[in-house]
């Protein structure tokens, strides 16, 4: 008996479904051990039945400290960074056709981070530099990057060259940091320290006041990005097919471009330089639930959260004296694995 | 085997119509020496304190250690001079072995990695063994550039793919990123970040004549074995088939190459930390103007190379006393423009 081939396609696609279901289902439950995990470790350790007695109000006040204006926070910040970044990552290599692209190694991360890098040694005190202005002021130096980029590695011959995109990026990283280094030799040794220490990626913006200003512009975003997923499909075709699919490619790629330096500018400014999570989730997302971004931008952004609070934790529990930042042990996974996405890669 | 069209194409037909500018070359050098000790006399009277040239010539013949401008001048001025010698020779002709052997117009110490791999060793000399000595030190860079250079061809050139370009600059970006996080993840655990700094920012601030000493006779050794190889690099840079066909041993010359340039990055760095796009410019700029023989190639990068880092360490100085600005930002930021325009002109090919 030979089943028709809708049959077989439609049982494909329930087949596809239900895995795409398990994976998110997977990512949630590891999200939660390691929400508990991170929630347990640190300087001041607290153990699980602490952690349990508090979350339900019964603990001390030096618990209730830890727990509700140290711990959770950062968990939440390092969350909401991982989904931010890993969408905008999504939607780079979607909207560039190029599976190496990422805000870090486009130069997006950097350029956030000179602004905000001037910024900050204007104000004394983290404590007193208005926070609100922050994702504005690194969208500012997010989009002025990307439009330098854009500009360079368009030619009317072959429109986007996403490699050179890519080369582009790379050099104005350079130009950047250079320029960052300069900015960076006139702050005193205590504001000096704080830069160089946000500058390797360490969530420290870890206040309530900050989870609410990094919050809605995440959301936003995110559901934004969703919603052109669909066009999204189109524009990681093939250039001829997707306009010849009805999408206004120019208009299109330029929204999908904003969404993606937004959520990584807004990112860049409450945890510095995180590279490698835009580049990472994607692709793991992509080998668990295939190319379309209905389902991958979800998972995308599941996976970065997981990736960041994983790395943010794990920094914590390895070395806890001296908490190795975030986007150091982000930048250990992530770039063997970037090596290994190139050798497979065919550019 | 082609390893990039347009750019084996370029070399090509750069060949064809220009050949090797033997006169050209020989000018390059001798005004580029006049030029190297006329600026290493400036960069001698130019600092935080100024100095006459006469005193500068003055305390050269007839030194007088109750001077104190006199002292000032040995103890600091002229070992940073050599340094800037030295460093700009070492990285522009590591730069130019290197676009030579890989027929890569994108090959430099610095975005290949090689630096960050000298760097990471020294944290980890800095780390677990702070008594240890200039040579030790230059020793870990060697190893740490060697590290860097193996991740960064191996993974470059696993896989089916040809090497191309970008795959070098992309592999070297990954493998720079990985080393650098290492290494910033050293300096904070052993509370190092402030000792690292002075490396990471790229300069000779603060050289002394020992670490002047110990650089000179490995540079000096790297740079007389790149000028030995010199005709076989040419002829690699032609395509391997043509290299072999001519009898050359491809191989062989290619380790002694690898050599050279792993020294001359590591040496370099381990005193003035990574400053890259030197050895990216000063090549491209000497291939321009005496053609493509590496005989040429190699002496002129080191004169041209030796110039530039006088003049950038000279500028660094001069813009913003009595700070210094780094010379790696300020090599950054010329070196950029001209690494987009090299990008943008080999086109498609990469």
């Amino acid at each position: 008996m030979k089943k028709s081939l809708a049959e077989q396609m439609q049982q494909s696609t329930e087949k596809r479904r239900k895995r795409q279901w398990a994976v998110m289902i997977t990512f949630a439950v590891l999200m939660i051990a390691f929400i508990f995990l991170s929630m347990n470790t640190g300087f001041s350790k607290l153990a699980p039945a602490e952690v349990l007695n508090t979350l339900f109000g019964k603990g001390t006040s030096r618990q209730n400290l830890i727990l509700f204006e140290f711990r959770l926070p950062r968990i939440v910040i390092s969350m909401l960074v991982g989904a931010g970044l890993a969408v905008s990552g999504c939607i780079l290599q979607g909207v560039s056709r190029n599976a190496l692209a990422d805000p870090g190694i486009l130069g997006i991360t950097s350029g956030s981070g000179l602004i905000v890098v001037l910024y900050l040694s204007f104000y004394s005190s983290t404590a007193k530099a208005p926070t609100l202005l922050l994702p504005f002021l690194a969208l500012a130096g997010g989009l002025m990057v990307a439009a330098i980029i854009y500009v360079l590695s368009y030619s009317k011959k072959d429109g986007l060259n996403p490699n050179r995109m890519v080369l582009t990026g790379i050099a104005v990283t350079a130009a950047v940091n250079g320029l960052m280094i300069v900015l960076m030799l006139r702050l005193n040794p205590n504001k000096y320290d704080m830069v160089a220490s946000w500058l390797a990626g360490s969530i420290w913006g870890s206040t309530w006041k900050q989870v609410l200003t990094l919050l809605p512009w995440v959301l936003l975003l995110i559901v934004f990005a969703f919603l052109k997923s669909r066009k999204l499909d189109a524009l990681s075709l093939d250039e001829n097919i997707a306009s010849s699919l009805g999408v206004n490619l120019n208009r299109e790629r330029l929204y999908l471009l904003l969404i993606a330096v937004g959520l990584a500018a807004a990112c860049v400014a409450f945890t510095g330089g995180i590279g490698f999570v835009g580049l990472i989730a994607p692709h793991l997302a992509r080998r668990l639930v295939g190319p379309g971004h209905r389902m991958l931008l979800p998972a995308s952004a599941l996976g970065g959260a997981l990736l960041l609070l994983m790395a943010d934790t794990l920094g914590r529990l390895v070395f806890p004296a001296t908490e190795i930042h975030a986007g150091i042990m982000v930048a250990i996974i992530g770039a063997p694995y970037f090596l290994y996405l190139l050798s497979k890669s065919k550019m | 085997m082609k390893l990039n069209n347009s750019v084996s194409k370029d070399h090509n037909s750069s060949k064809l119509k220009i050949h090797a500018r033997p006169v050209r070359a020989f000018l390059t050098l001798t005004i580029g020496l006049i030029a190297v000790i006329l600026f290493m006399g400036i960069s001698i009277a130019v600092g935080a304190a100024d100095i006459q040239l006469s005193t500068v010539y003055e305390s050269l013949v007839n030194f007088n250690p109750d001077v104190t401008q006199h002292t000032i001048i040995h103890e600091l001025r002229i070992p940073r001079s050599i340094a800037d010698v030295l460093i700009g020779a070492a990285f522009a002709v590591a730069g130019a072995v290197m676009q030579g052997m890989t027929r890569n117009p994108l090959a430099d110490s610095g975005l290949l990695g090689i630096n960050s791999g000298a760097i990471f060793m020294i944290a980890v000399a800095l780390a677990f063994f702070p008594e240890m000595s200039y040579n030790g030190t230059m020793i870990f860079a060697f190893v740490g550039a060697f590290i860097a250079t193996a991740l960064v061809y191996g993974t470059s050139s696993l896989g089916k793919a040809r090497v191309t370009p970008i795959r070098l600059v992309l592999a070297g970006a990954a493998v720079s990123a990985l080393l650098t996080a290492l290494s910033q993840g050293i300096a904070i655990h052993f509370r190092l970040s402030q000792d690292l700094a002075y490396w990471v920012a790229g300069g000779v601030a603060g050289i002394k004549m020992p670490q002047v000493l110990s650089i000179l006779p490995w540079i000096s050794f790297a740079l007389i074995a790149a000028m030995l190889v010199s005709r076989s690099i040419t002829l690699i840079s032609l395509g391997d088939e043509v290299a072999s066909g001519l009898g050359q041993k491809t191989g062989l010359i290619k380790i002694i190459g690898g050599i050279i340039v792993l020294v001359l990055a590591g040496a370099a760095v381990s005193v003035a930390g990574p400053i890259g796009f030197v050895g990216l410019v000063v090549p491209h700029l000497v291939r321009y103007i005496v053609g493509v023989d590496y005989r040429y190639i190699i002496p002129c990068s080191a004169v041209v190379g030796s110039l530039l880092m006088l003049l950038a360490d000279i500028g660094a100085r001069m813009i913003n006393p009595p700070y210094e600005t780094p010379i790696s930002a300020l090599f950054a930021l010329v070196g950029v423009p001209f690494f987009l325009y090299i990008s943008r002109k080999s086109g498609r090919g990469l």
